[in-house]
């Protein structure tokens, strides 16, 4: 067998794996939003952009990730510089750390929804307090800044240890010289973080964000749990239309309007921390 | 003027004494040279110099200033890395301009500087590349360019050519020491190659277990070792050492010859260099074992006194294995060291 052939025979097994179970799906999902019994349409994405919790669920989508993820960047890039600079007990505090990411994202709504409902920890300890007279409920229509908060507050908690350890990877690959020459030529500890670790971070960096919007776009069992119907999300919507309405073809159309969007965001942070040619990281 | 003080410092690794009480002085624009073993605490020194690393005991002064409790850009010091810790991410000409950027120094100032310093380095035509587009030498090169750039009053050089290859290295020692004279600054070079030490200090200071055993110009350095390690650790074939026991008055008893010495109250270590001998009717008798001819000369490997003794002879001469050869001893060249303190008897 020629050695050039070699690499593509082993990675056969692989590709032809994802042909079968991802792009063949995918095909059928795609072929299932575009057509309604009777040949190619764009009647589903009509239908599913013209309803009128559309325009609302998008917007909370996108609220909720430019609200959630830019605190984990930097709730990350905080953590991931404090255990780095750990000698002792820095992966007892990883660990300790990385908790929530072992934690369901169903299990971690029900966490964050007995804190706030009315019989929660946080009611009982204000009436405790006394603060407020009686326990009250804070997750109605009336208060969608609390739930959204108790959302994104959910989100965080859950989430930001997965880009925490895509970091502290990354900065555990920066050689120790380059901060030595950094600090000998007058760079203090924040210029340092600039200058240094931010740009040699980028590429775990990209990496992180990549997989955390993604994964932004993907919320539902967190806002199903806290907020249920009084905070509609792009996911929740593709599963009302498959299992409320028992609409498979709206509900391929909504997933793919999500696979869009998470596609161009990735394209968006490839580009915004590309590394400049030539420099090599 | 920059002048260096190192007063009684000593560092201490947890249980680990890397430096004992080093006490150091490096004349304003002096050439020093750190020569040593690998592990021996010279990049040690060389941190606590520039204050990566402080010392547990003692002082460090840089032009007449008490700099120990200083951060690094206070000390007017810069220094080369031995990986040069060329930042991959920003081209040669940031890399350069990086202290003075630092500083917040003008863009026209910045241009200026490093443009000069760049071409003090044969590295302007280089100015837009980055790192990952270099070669070892021209990185090395940027590396002494942002030293120099910073017009420090110091630069420290920790192995800075440890890297290169052999030939490279060779043509660097010699630009490096004229860019460095010209720039008149004071210079603290670490490294582990005598070769480099000697063709390139002012002055060496030899160092062994964290200690500084002989600080001395080069050629001092290796006519009068004061221990026997810096005999041993300088010089290639390393001097040669024999028992010497006491026979009368300033008289030595040497594998059967009788050699002048010092008074003193033995036994001593005979010590010559293998180049400071001759064939002769007369001197110590030694077997050849191996003969290896150099081109310049010729590399005769002896055993005398049931020791390996080297000499360097003329490349003329006709020598096998198994030969006895008598070598006569250049009188003024011998060297006595007590065995009990390894340091040099007069
Ligand atoms: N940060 C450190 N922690 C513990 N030991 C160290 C540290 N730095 C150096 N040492 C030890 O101190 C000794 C001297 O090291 P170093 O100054 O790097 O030697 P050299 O540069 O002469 O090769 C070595 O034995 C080394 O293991
Ligand atoms: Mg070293």
């Amino acid at each position: 067998m020629s050695a050039r052939y070699l690499p593509y025979i082993l990675i056969l097994p692989v590709t032809l794996f994802l042909c079968i179970f991802f792009l063949y799906p995918f095909v059928l999902v795609a072929q299932q939003a575009f057509s309604t019994g009777n040949g190619f349409t764009l009647d589903n994405f009509r239908n599913v952009t013209g309803h009128w919790k559309f325009p609302i669920s998008l917007k909370n989508t996108l609220l909720l990730a430019a609200a959630v993820v830019p605190v984990q960047v930097v709730l990350a890039l905080l953590m991931a510089t404090m255990v780095s600079r750990m000698k002792k007990g820095r992966d007892m505090v990883l660990y300790i750390w990385t908790i929530p990411l072992g934690i369901s994202d169903l299990a971690a709504g029900i966490i964050w929804l007995a804190i706030f409902e009315q019989s929660g920890f946080l009611n009982s300890m204000l009436s405790g307090l006394g603060v407020i007279d009686k326990p009250a409920n804070l997750l109605t229509y009336q208060n969608p800044w609390i739930v959204f908060v108790a959302i994104a507050l959910a989100e965080i908690w859950r989430a930001t240890a997965i880009m925490l350890v895509i970091l502290v990877a990354g900065i555990g690959l920066i050689p120790r010289e380059y901060y030595e020459a950094a600090e000998v030529f007058g760079a203090s500890p924040w210029k340092r973080f600039m200058r240094i670790t931010l740009p040699l971070l980028r590429p775990s960096l990209s990496t992180a964000l990549v997989i955390r919007v993604i994964l932004a776009f993907e919320v539902f069992a967190v806002v199903q749990a806290i907020g249920g119907t009084l905070f509609p999300v792009l996911m929740s919507e593709t599963f009302n239309y498959q299992f409320e309405l028992l609409n498979g073809g709206a509900a391929a159309a909504i997933a793919l309007i999500i696979l869009a969007i998470s596609i161009g965001f990735t394209v968006m942070i490839l580009r915004l921390l590309r590394v400049p040619k030539g420099a090599t990281i | 003027m920059a002048e260096i003080q190192i007063k009684n410092v000593a560092k201490q690794f947890g249980e680990y004494q890397a430096l004992h009480d080093i006490n150091l002085t490096i004349a304003d624009q002096e050439f020093m040279v750190l020569l040593g073993a690998s592990g021996c605490g010279k990049s040690t020194l060389l941190r606590i110099i520039c204050g990566l690393e402080t010392a547990t005991t003692g002082e460090v002064w840089i032009g007449g200033r008490r700099v120990d409790h200083l951060a690094p850009k206070d000390r007017g010091i810069s220094m080369v890395f031995q990986n040069y810790a060329v930042f991959p991410h920003l081209t040669v000409f940031e890399n350069i301009g990086f202290g003075l950027r630092m500083q917040k120094m003008s863009n026209d100032e910045v241009k200026r500087r490093v443009e000069r310093t760049a071409t003090l380095m044969h590295i302007e035509q280089l100015l837009q590349r980055y790192s990952g587009e270099l070669s070892g030498g021209q990185r090395q090169r940027v590396a002494v360019a942002r030293a120099l750039a910073m017009e420090p009053d110091v630069i420290l050089m920790d192995e800075p050519l440890s890297n290169l290859d052999a030939l490279l290295r060779m043509e660097m020692r010699a630009e490096l020491k004229g860019v460095l004279a010209e720039s008149k600054t004071t210079a603290i070079y670490v490294t582990h190659d005598q070769v480099e030490a000697m063709s390139m200090a002012d002055r060496i200071s030899v160092m062994h277990e964290g200690k500084i055993v002989q600080a001395a110009s080069p050629i001092e350095v290796y006519r009068n070792p004061a221990a026997e390690f810096v005999a041993s650790f300088i010089g290639n074939p390393p001097m040669n050492f024999l028992n010497a026991t006491p026979a009368g008055d300033g008289k030595w008893s040497v594998a059967g010859n009788v050699v002048d010495g010092p008074r003193a109250n033995g036994p001593l270590q005979f010590a010559i260099r293998p180049e400071d001998m001759q064939l002769s009717d007369a001197g110590l008798t030694a077997t050849a074992k191996v003969v290896e001819p150099l081109g310049a000369h010729l590399l005769v490997t002896c055993e005398l006194d049931g020791k390996m003794f080297r000499a360097v002879l003329d490349s003329d001469l006709t020598v096998n294995p198994g030969d006895a050869l008598t070598l006569a001893p250049q009188a003024d060249r011998v060297r006595w060291f007590d065995p009990g303190t390894t340091l040099a008897v007069a």
